[in-house]
């Protein structure tokens, strides 16, 4: 085996894992997009994708197909090249703070001193992709949508930064490893110090991804499609792709400043150990319920389908009772799962609640959301110096 | 020691001072006057930051964080007056906005 | 390998910043300069970065990039640019350019005259830079405590000012 020079070798691991996001990453936005319709039906009592695959389970993979296989349309009046570069900016700056967020501290994350800001900085210039997107289109639509977005994003970034402030004043450090390790020292998670933060953080991430009810930017029943109305095909997804990929951050910074990141819950607890088995009873659960429906599946490919899902989930649950492999894979596990229920709440709000007007979302934001964060920072600054403030008071 | 010597850095920010002065002093349109004024403003950015390296001293970027907000502050009140001028007149063009009353 | 690497940084963001710069002064339609002054933004906070100033390269991305040029796009889009764009672009004071010009080449010549050794400047005062973050807020809050407050006074008085300039009517 040839020996790697010095210069290169600590570069090599970060670039492999951010071979894989690239590699892995469209494909898991593309099953949030199933999940999304999945519950969309189940909340409208219908069934969803049943075609393509078991259950619909190849949807993605069709979906994407299509769209890559679509005619390329660029409007003749448009402004070509930042019609072409702006669907890149969002994607490349969102896959790019994905590969930056630490899901586990046994992946080869750059670890940064300004780990949060330079998420946070991502994504602001993400910003740009939607109003250059929305201006180059040159049409009435898509421009009312970028500049509805941005008017939202900047509004909503503030609130989301003031949340976040009184998270890392407990924190003391903005690197997002440096987060979650000074939760485990504390042996709690913020949101039990930071309730009003999560809350506001919450309703800003939802805000910040143009998510319903904040979702005017793409108001179907009033600007078509919003900023990506001329866009089609590949560039489409590209603009998808970026959309999830945004979704997937804000959760994943919700779980890491908020949630604990990859700690199992109450992690200084020694009796609660045997949770580290719970991925692999998750997994052998998985494989059991593709296991036990065979008989009601209606054709012979289906059955096979199954059989084989099953067959691969038990495997993955057996690896995972491994304990070298357990000890890689549990940190994993619970940031998936948290990230995966934040992502669930999103699309559950969206099936739930009503669009807002658009003066009524400005109005959240400025009189609402922002004061209330500010006075947040406040009152946790004041209660962190509490003994400092109460031997100058003279008590 | 840094490896590339402040005076290189001193250079390039004159150079860019002077790119964002050029455009200030030649172009009618008042926007991409103000964008040659974020220009200039950076160009001062960047030697501060080179000397806080060179001192190995916090003050120079904490200075320079002032001068963000400088910038901030000019690009609202810049553009105010644009959309205002605007409104007023329907021309953007700086030679054009010669009455000083109307 | 280790001493070259920095420098070649820096070359390539200094061409970087100073051709994206050129460009944005000379587009005619207000958005493409903008995008360029984008470009020139990012290769200042990558020589941030490079600088040891890492907070601030993460300032200068959220505070200009995601604020101020976003502000800019929003303004050109809400004035009708298109006329502007057809006309003559650039106006007289050429021969104030022309000084300019020449004292930066000077300027140059001087330093390609005289090599980097021929400037002197102060010699390190041997502090820190590193916690950056936690230092800048040592500065911010403690040293400079008193012009923190002013700018944010600044900040209180141009958005104040920039409401009252670009609402319709006072009343």
């Amino acid at each position: 085996m040839p020996t790697i020079p010095a210069a290169i070798e600590p570069f090599i691991w970060p670039f492999v894992y951010g071979a894989v996001i690239l590699l892995v990453f469209p494909l898991l936005a593309g099953y949030i997009v199933l999940l999304e319709r999945k519950v969309m039906a189940d909340i409208q009592v219908r069934l969803g994708p049943m075609r393509v695959g078991p259950h619909g389970l190849l949807q993605p993979l069709a979906d994407a197909l299509k769209l890559l296989i679509k005619e390329d349309i660029i409007p003749t009046l448009s402004d070509k090249w930042i019609f072409w570069i702006s669907p890149i900016i969002s994607v490349v700056t969102a896959l790019v703070a994905v590969f930056l967020i630490p899901m586990s501290d046994k992946l080869p994350v750059p670890d940064t001193n300004i780990g949060l800001l330079l998420v946070l900085s991502l994504t602001s210039v993400g910003i740009l992709g939607i109003i250059l997107g929305g201006w180059s289109s040159n049409s009435n639509y898509p421009l009312l949508g970028a500049l509805r977005s941005t008017a939202q994003l900047v509004s909503y970034e503030i609130a989301l930064s003031f949340a976040l402030i009184g998270g890392l004043m407990l924190a003391g450090t903005l690197s997002l490893q440096g987060i979650v390790m000074a939760q485990k020292e504390q042996a709690i998670w913020f949101v039990f110090f930071q309730p009003v933060a999560f809350v506001i953080y919450f309703i800003a991430a939802l805000a910040e991804t143009n998510r319903a009810p904040f979702d005017m930017p793409e108001a179907e029943s009033e600007i078509v499609a919003g900023y990506h109305t001329e866009f089609s095909g590949f560039r489409f997804a590209l603009y998808f792709l970026a959309e999830y990929a945004n979704i997937v951050i804000v959760c994943s910074i919700m779980t890491i400043l908020f949630l604990g990141g990859w700690l199992r819950p109450f992690p200084n607890v020694a009796a609660l150990e045997f949770l580290n088995f719970a991925p692999a009873l998750v997994l052998l659960g998985l494989g059991g319920a593709c296991l036990i429906g065979l008989d009601r599946k209606p054709s012979k490919p289906q059955k096979l389908g199954m059989i084989g899902l099953g067959g691969a989930f038990i495997l993955a649950g057996l690896a995972c009772l491994l304990p070298p492999v357990m000890e890689a894979v549990h940190g994993l596990f619970w940031f998936m799962l948290k990230v995966f229920m934040g992502v669930y709440t999103f699309i559950w709000i969206r099936f739930t609640l009503p669009r807002y007007r658009y003066d009524q979302l400005m109005n959240i934001g400025w009189r609402w959301l922002i004061p209330l964060a500010i006075a947040n920072v406040i009152v946790t600054g004041i209660v962190m110096q509490r003994e400092q403030i109460f031997a100058a008071l003279g008590f | 020691m840094p490896p590339v010597p402040t005076a290189h850095y001193v250079f390039l920010s004159a150079a860019l001072f002077t790119i964002g002065m050029i455009g200030v002093l030649t172009r009618r349109n008042v926007v991409i006057i103000l964008i040659s004024i974020e220009l200039m403003l950076n160009a001062v950015n960047i030697n501060l930051v080179a000397f806080s390296n060179l001192l190995q001293s916090v003050n120079g970027q904490a200075f320079a964080i002032f001068v963000i907000v400088d910038a901030a502050a000019e690009a609202a009140v810049g553009l105010g007056i644009v959309i205002a001028l605007f409104r007023n007149k329907e021309t953007i063009q700086a030679d054009e906005i010669d009455l000083m009353k109307w | 390998m280790q001493s070259v690497l920095p420098s070649l940084f820096f070359y390539a963001l200094a061409t970087m910043i100073l051709v994206s710069a050129v460009v944005t002064i000379t587009r005619r339609n207000a958005v493409h300069s903008v995008i360029w002054l984008i470009s020139t933004l990012l290769g200042i906070a990558g020589l941030f970065l490079h600088q040891h100033a890492e907070f601030l390269a993460a300032v200068q991305v959220i505070v200009y990039i995601g604020g101020i040029t976003v502000l800019f796009l929003f303004v050109i889009m809400l004035v009708n640019l298109d006329e502007a764009a057809k006309k003559k672009q650039f106006a007289g004071q050429w021969k104030i350019v022309v000084i300019c010009a020449g004292a930066l080449l000077a300027e140059l010549g001087f330093f390609i005259f005289k090599g980097a050794e021929g400037f002197y400047f102060a010699e390190p005062a041997g502090g820190s830079l590193q916690p950056n973050t936690q230092l800048i807020a040592l500065a911010l809050y403690r040293d400079y405590l008193l012009p923190f407050e002013l700018a944010s006074l600044l900040l209180l008085v141009a958005m104040i000012g920039a409401v009252v300039l670009a609402k319709k009517d006072l009343k």
